[in-house]
């Protein structure tokens, strides 16, 4: 590795860790609501832990807790888990021409570690070096799955000691998060166009569909507007 | 009063995360990932902004199938601009702390 590389390697090491504070403490505020949230669901400390730690993501395990309160049969849970986590296969999918050089187990251990934040972060880092660094693509997994799980568990122990996030304003840290770092990954114009496009169809989804399909439509028909902008200015 | 160390549902958790695990993996385990066409790669290079706006207007901006426009969306666009324009995250998500707070105590007085 040359000195320039070196020290561009350096400072997106020296960003990824900055940017991950934010996440941080985005994953014990909402560990540590989900962890309390489980236990007022009736959810045992091993059974919270256990969700926490085996499905590891979030939107899922709130609904899956949400279900199991109202007494849901497994099946249907399991098909609403599912069908919320599906857009973590093109979070895998974006990552994987540049992943494709790693070992095998390497690349099963970050798929286990694939959250929205943790690619997130991923993808901004790659986006900075142009290639995969696979240190600080294991750091932005842990980055989320540890907060998240000793929050888990400190949010069931704590229980109704815990103030509400929106009182003090942490409950917009999520789409805040996630809006930054998609602001943050837009480099050209196309990127620009699948970003409103895949919010905007998102949201219209949302309303006329299905609420749990909406970001997987809008993650799958973002893109392909993207790709007509850049063609059409190639063309012209 | 509930047995802390139950582990009725802890099969269910597991199963959950099978199905999560299968979506994160199969792409990243396929081979020739490396070797696709131009046209799908830049597709999915496009997958990061596209998903994770989507993820974040419908957090903000959908509230039980109903469109809502308030100070949270507001908020999240601006800071998203100042963390962008301030290259950091973490600026950018305290912008939107500081001004969803500014903007409740606004409206509420």
């Amino acid at each position: 590795m040359s000195g320039a590389d070196a020290k561009q390697l350096r400072a997106a090491r020296r960003r990824l860790a900055i940017d991950s504070i934010g996440i941080w403490v985005l994953a014990i505020v909402i560990g540590t609501i989900f962890g309390f949230t489980a236990r007022e669901g009736g959810l045992s400390l091993i059974e919270t832990a256990a969700f926490s730690a085996f499905l590891f993501a979030g939107a899922a395990q709130f609904a899956a807790v949400g279900l199991l309160a109202v007494a849901a049969p497994w099946a249907s849970i399991l098909l609403l888990v599912w069908l919320l986590n599906a857009r973590h296969f093109l979070y895998a999918a974006s990552i994987a021409p540049h992943a494709a050089a790693l070992p095998r187990r390497v690349r099963a251990g970050l798929a286990y570690l694939l959250t929205d934040e943790a690619f997130a972060l991923t993808s901004a880092h790659v986006a900075r070096l142009g290639r995969m660094d696979l240190s600080g693509a294991w750091y932005a997994g842990f980055a989320i799955f540890v907060p998240w799980n000793l929050a888990t568990l400190a949010g069931w122990l704590a229980g109704a000691a815990l103030p509400d996030p929106a009182t003090i304003g942490l409950d917009v840290a999520f789409p805040a998060s996630m809006a930054g770092l998609a602001v943050g990954l837009v480099r050209d114009r196309a990127a620009l166009a699948a970003l409103v496009a895949g919010s905007a169809t998102a949201v219209g989804s949302a309303l006329l569909v299905n609420a749990n399909a909406a970001v997987m439509i809008g993650g799958l028909l973002g893109p392909l507007v993207g790709l007509v902008v850049a063609n059409r200015r190639r063309a012209t | 009063m509930i047995d802390p160390l139950r582990t009725d549902l802890v099969p269910l958790a597991i199963l959950g995360g099978i199905g999560t695990y299968a979506a994160r993996a199969l792409p990243l385990l396929a081979t020739g990932a490396d070797r696709l066409p131009a046209l799908v790669l830049a597709y999915l290079r496009l997958i990061g902004p596209a998903v994770l706006g989507a993820i974040a207007a419908v957090n903000v901006l959908v509230d039980d199938a109903t469109l809502r426009v308030g100070p949270e969306a507001v908020t999240v666009v601006v800071g998203a601009l100042i963390g962008r324009w301030r290259d950091s995250l973490l600026v950018g998500m305290a912008a939107t702390v500081v001004a969803v707070l500014l903007l409740r105590a606004t409206i509420a007085g």
